[in-house]
């Protein structure tokens, strides 16, 4: 094999850029971006314990999410650290209990639009001409409808069960990702080592799965990173309008709980914060890690030469130069 | 030549749009397991009550009869009856519309203002401490969930400013002059359209940040800097001019969340508008009231879409290419 990439035939083709493979995989990209760019660390960190913290929610909590453990809206002390609700249920062990069904649907419903819309978008792309057309135009239908009252309408009507509200979240949120992996997909599309597996006679699908797929891998797993965020927004936005799963505990339901229980009118902010803040942490920690993937995929955006610290020159003194 | 063809693509956009958004509608509605009356609940829903409602929305005919019904009726902007009142969906939705966009409108511009000057200064003094807390506080008011934000706002303000509804109950019998009554749908305005203004800053802050930074990595801000230009005059003349476009687009595309904040932050503040019928029809399963309460919210997002897409022409007639 070195024999003949020696050879004179092949000596321009290593040297564009765009041809080194493996540089780009998934792990490489996650790992080198965990190193270098903090606030993905730390989004990542909180991520992981969250997750944590709703796999073993049982040993953690210490109550039970429907135990009454004390008289309704019971302010916070040193025996329940967050206070009661108005069923007189600890809050932290709602909050820790509740995290289960928040994630589960943020990541659920962020895998249903990653499916939906990375296929679309590859397909889109790869493929170009009629079809790419007219999958982008009916991205662009659901781009414009607004989502909520969509997601209201759809959850009103068929049903409040918690695989109906992932489906509905997932379903209405792929367009996002649809199209930013459809652009990513043209340009790999067009790259050196494409063009020459299609040359060798490869088919369609081991092209997308060999060399599509691993390149656009990196930002699809940042769209659904950015997705998990808006799919747990979505979820405490329907769970507030009364269509949350009735028989489960999670954050968004926690606030409904706490708005329609009354909270306010004796001041309870106990059992109206915390969910709340449970939920922003998330979003934030989820949008901090799948930005810094997205920014370390664009180098437009990295604009150090220009940054106030790096950027001090001024005019030179003239008599430095003579 | 290029601007009439922009205009007319732009137009059929549009239209496409909300005919795709009232199919959405009727298949939503008719393809449910069972239909819409079977999970009414009300007082007086009798059997002989469901099943005159049954012929009324026409749900004993084919699906695509049915269809054809739906688009004749919306054509003469007739959206059936509410289940609850009885009254036409229109007239119950029209008046809370006009409530509501004032109270948006009063939000974003908020949003806009400070939005722009956050964005502005951050990328001035862009990789500093100054960067870095702007940058915290707006990814922290974009991360928090609306609903809850007006709860606490909500328990911080009460005393102080009216939480409840659009205006004073007792007012009108003082004989308030039109300021007393200004003034007073203002303070009621004040707390619902702060909640919708502080995410939404979050959000147009990021937006006007990363585009300006976009715009900062341009060869011609190199020249600039070379031409000895201060840093806050390269960010004002060159990159804000350039990256008001995408501001503008980007802008354009919250207005969804818009809607979404409108419902959940009526809810809370039991502000008469649109959101608060949406809010109430879901509570009443009242379909056709929800039904109609979708489609307007989404024409008038599909008309404030069509809107900016001309402004934006008007702004860089490029984009008709």
């Amino acid at each position: 094999m070195s024999t003949i990439a020696s050879g004179p035939g092949a000596a321009g083709a290593p040297t564009d850029p765009g041809d080194v493979k493996g540089g780009g995989g998934l792990g490489a990209v996650v790992s080198s971006t965990l190193r270098s760019r903090p606030r993905a660390a730390i989004g990542a960190t909180v991520l992981l314990l969250a997750i944590l913290m709703a796999i073993f929610a049982p040993f953690l909590a210490p109550y039970g999410p429907r135990e009454k453990v004390g008289p309704p809206f019971a302010p916070p002390s040193s025996e329940f650290p967050l206070g009661l609700d108005d069923g007189g249920i600890d809050m932290l062990s709602l909050i820790i209990h509740g995290s289960r069904v928040s994630l589960i649907v943020g990541f659920a419903a962020a895998a249903v639009a990653m499916l939906i819309g990375g296929t679309i978008g590859i397909l889109a792309g790869y493929f170009g001409g009629k079809s790419d057309v007219a999958l982008m135009r009916v991205t662009d239908y659901f781009l414009v409808i607004p989502d909520v009252p969509l997601m209201i309408v759809i959850a009103a009507i068929w049903g409040r069960s918690l695989t109906n509200i992932i489906i509905i979240i997932g379903v209405i949120y792929w367009t996002g990702t649809a199209r930013i992996i459809r652009a990513q997909v043209k340009s790999v599309r067009e790259r050196v080592y494409v063009r020459r597996a299609q040359a060798l006679g490869a088919s369609d699908s081991r092209i997308i799965y060999r060399h599509v797929l691993p390149q656009v891998a990196p930002l699809l797993v940042a769209n659904t990173v950015l997705t998990v965020a808006i799919a747990i927004f979505a979820e405490t936005a329907l769970a507030f309008l009364g269509l949350g799963d009735p028989s489960l505990i999670s954050w968004g339901r926690m606030i409904e709980n706490a708005f329609v229980s009354n909270a306010i009118s004796v001041d309870a902010w106990w059992a109206i914060a915390p969910p709340g803040i449970a939920v922003a942490v998330v979003i934030l920690a989820c949008t901090l890690l799948g930005t810094a993937i997205e920014d370390a995929l664009n180098p437009r955006l990295r604009v150090g030469h220009l940054s106030v610290r790096r950027f001090r020159l001024r005019p030179l003194p003239s008599k430095d130069i003579t | 030549m290029r601007g009439a063809d922009y205009f007319l693509k732009r137009t059929l956009f549009a239209i496409v749009t909300v005919f795709v958004a009232i199919t959405l509608n009727f298949i939503i509605f008719r393809a449910a397991p069972g239909d819409a009356v079977t999970g009414l609940r009300c007082q007086f829903c009798t059997v002989e009550f469901k099943d005159q409602l049954r012929a009324e929305l026409g749900l004993d005919k084919s699906k695509w009869e049915q269809y054809w019904l739906y688009l004749q009726d919306l054509a003469q902007g007739d959206m059936g009856r509410s289940f609850v009142t009885r009254e036409p969906v229109v007239d119950e939705l029209i008046d809370p519309l006009l409530n509501t966009l004032p109270m948006i409108a009063l939000g974003t511009v908020f949003a806009i203002v400070f939005g722009i000057i956050s964005g502005l200064v951050a990328a001035w003094r862009r990789g500093t401490y100054l960067d870095w807390g702007n940058l915290s506080f707006s990814l922290l008011f974009y991360s928090l969930p609306t609903q809850w934000l007006g709860l606490m706002l909500l328990i911080f303000f009460a005393g102080t400013l009216p939480v409840s509804g659009i205006s004073d109950p007792f007012l009108e019998f003082t004989d308030p002059s039109w300021w007393d009554t200004f003034v007073d749908r203002l303070k009621h305005m004040i707390l619902p359209a702060a909640t919708i203004g502080i995410v939404l800053y979050g959000e147009y802050a990021l937006i006007v940040r990363s585009s300006l930074m976009e715009a900062l990595s341009e060869d011609y801000v190199l020249t600039a800097r070379a031409k000895g230009l201060r840093n806050w005059a390269i960010v004002w003349k060159h990159a804000f001019r350039a990256s008001l476009l995408p501001v503008a687009t980007l802008i354009a595309l919250s207005l969804g969340y818009l809607v979404a904040g409108a419902i959940l932050v009526e809810a809370v503040f039991s502000y008469p508008g649109i959101g608060l019928v949406t809010y109430d029809a879901v509570f009443e399963r009242d379909y056709p009231v929800l039904q109609g309460a979708f489609l307007i919210l989404t024409l008038s997002v599909v008309f404030a879409n069509y809107i900016a897409d001309l402004l934006y022409f008007k702004l860089d007639p490029r984009v008709a290419e």
